[in-house]
């Protein structure tokens, strides 16, 4: 039995901004379940005795000091702004 | 408040921690920047970039932990929170979820019932926010329908201190903030400098029928950052829901704002589905491992906490709850006590100059302890001159008034201004003479039964000396006169 519905597609596709079409939102629903199917298999894994884990990667305890270094020109952090005013990313209005 | 209710308050409050540079990029944290100045590709969450843990953010992290007794986990690691909002560039929060930095810690509160504790859930570490900025007011034309980023603040590093729902009143998240915030500053993890928003509170607010074991549904109030709004936000809420309680309705769990002029709270209009945040583990940052060692060295580094600083004062200095309180509600001001201690101040006499008089001068300006123009060794100084009787305690507040005034030390200004106590028995009886031969009438008066105007005779000498003369040897002069 299917575990993606439209319904669930249409509700990531919202919580991900994204816009979909009828047709991609089928297309989607199956790409989807397909992506679940084989997390599904791996499921099948008996990971006994293995300890869980939030990286792939033997890495632990990467950092740096706490040192200040000089950062961007705020012309250069604005250049990529759709709009800018008064020195600032200017946005639609918020309301809160 | 209707006394069928009882009110039970959890808060999340988010504290910036005092580093130099950013959580994840080594862009400066420092306050008042001009918009924009003070960003980088990391932080203002531009393809391509990959962000970097800054140490000493886990060692303030770690010491906030320890100072409220959490356990630092053996295991950490950092979740994106996704959300839409243009103050977060990256489109997700790097916050921690389900392996937060600590959990269990306690923080202990005065309340007119005796003391309290109040449990704490979790010590989390997490990025600021960038600000917004709504123009439009000023009526100029074009930006009423915009609103304005600046991306400074994006990426400082923030502890959130989330605790149980054990609160029961305004006044205990009020006392919880208190010691919270005197804690974090003591422990050295922040400045918990509410005006540049270094502490800002979450409050979740919920009210049942006494003796209910279930929780009612909660509103949340949301960003707060004044402690006095805090409270009132937490009054007007609560007696709020009794008020929906009482005429047959339900409370709405939903977000909330303070609006302190009005004096009411009112719902946030973002969606709900905001808040589906699909959490999931940051691929870019790995975990993080803290040892015993690195927990032992922090511990041991952290200085006596205001609690037990408090205990001490009472015992070693014999000094009563509040003045204990007083003098511990800052390391600043505890340490400049304990200063005054060591440059022989008798304890009791220093705690008074230091609260009333210094204090109080500092206070009526507006400025903090570390501001102040008199040093522990010199108001030590001065309370000993009057301890030992050198200038009267009257002169005392003179000196203390110029040594404030021009930050000179009060040997200079007893010396250059004579002002030192007049102790010599030849010198003072002359005064008294000169006294005695001008009032003839009190003379009588006194020798008639009426005994009380010897403290007149008192007051004519002590202004005839400039009030330097030693007040006991007076009394003792004149009664001798008097007597004969
Ligand atoms: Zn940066």
């Amino acid at each position: 039995m299917p575990e993606i519905t439209e319904e669930t597609v249409k509700k990531i596709s919202r919580l991900a901004n994204l816009r979909l079409d009828a047709d991609e939102t089928a297309r989607f629903t199956e790409h989807l379940e397909k992506v679940l199917e084989y997390m599904r298999k791996l499921n099948q894994l008996d990971t006994t005795g293995i300890p869980q884990t939030a990286h792939a990667l033997p890495k632990q305890n990467v950092w740096r000091e706490d040192q200040v270094l000089p950062g961007l020109d705020r012309s250069e952090a604005l250049a990529g702004a759709p709009d800018v005013r008064d020195d600032c990313f200017r946005v639609p209005r918020i309301i809160e | 408040m209707d006394q069928d209710y009882e009110i039970v308050i959890g808060l999340e409050v988010h504290v910036e921690l005092a580093t130099d540079s950013k959580i994840f990029c080594p862009c400066p944290t420092a306050f008042g920047a001009p918009p924009n100045t003070q960003v980088c590709p990391v932080c203002l969450g531009l393809p391509g970039t990959l962000p970097v843990l800054n140490r000493q953010v886990l060692v303030l992290a770690i010491r906030a932990a320890l100072a409220l007794e959490a356990t630092p986990a053996e295991h950490t690691k950092f979740d994106r929170k996704n959300y839409f909002y243009p103050d977060l560039p990256k489109a997700y929060q790097i916050s921690q979820f389900d392996q937060p930095l600590a959990l269990r810690g306690i923080i202990e509160i005065t309340t007119p019932a005796g003391p309290k504790r109040i449990r704490i859930t979790r010590v989390h570490m997490e990025e600021d926010a960038g600000k917004l900025l709504h123009p439009g007011a000023d009526g100029r034309l074009g930006t009423a329908g915009s609103s304005l980023v600046d991306y400074n603040r994006t990426g400082v590093p923030l502890i959130e201190i989330v605790s149980e729902p054990d609160l029961r009143s305004a006044d205990e998240a009020y006392a919880y903030l208190i010691a919270l915030k005197e804690i974090l500053q003591y422990a050295g993890v922040s400045d918990c400098n509410m005006e540049e928003g270094s502490l800002r509170c979450d409050a979740n607010i919920s009210v049942r029928l006494r003796g209910d074991q279930v929780l009612g549904t909660k509103a949340e109030l949301k960003n707060m950052n004044s402690f006095k709004h805090i409270r009132s936000a937490i009054e007007y809420e609560a007696r709020r829901q009794i008020r929906v309680l009482q005429e047959g309705g339900q409370v709405v769990q939903e977000s909330r704002l303070w609006d302190e002029e009005k004096g009411v709270s009112y719902p946030m209009r973002s969606k709900e589905e905001a808040h589906d945040y699909r959490y999931f583990p940051e691929p870019d940052l790995p975990v993080i491992t803290i040892s015993a060692e690195m927990c032992e060295a922090i511990s041991q580094s952290l200085p006596e906490l205001p609690q037990a600083r408090r205990q001490r004062f009472r015992q070693k200095y014999t000094l009563n709850e509040y003045n204990a309180g007083v003098l511990t509600s800052s390391r600043e001001l505890a340490d400049f006590f304990e200063s005054m201690v060591d440059c022989q101040a008798p304890a009791q006499a220093a705690c008074n100059w230091l609260t009333v008089e210094l204090l109080g001068k500092l206070n009526a300006e507006g400025r903090r302890i570390t501001q102040s123009p008199v040093g522990p060794e010199h108001l030590a100084e001065l309370v000993r001159m009057i301890e030992s009787g050198k200038i009267s305690g009257k002169i005392g507040k003179q000196v203390f008034a110029e040594m404030y005034q021009s930050g000179r030390t009060p040997e200079d200004i007893v010396a250059k201004q004579g002002l030192s106590q007049i102790s010599d028995p030849g010198v003072l009886e002359k005064v008294v003479d000169e006294v005695l031969a001008a009032h003839p009438g009190p003379i009588a008066e006194y020798r008639n039964g009426k005994t009380q105007t010897m403290g007149f005779l008192v007051g004519r000498v002590m202004q005839a000396s400039q009030g330097k003369a030693n007040p006991k040897l007076v009394n003792q002069i004149l009664k001798e006169r008097l007597d004969r």
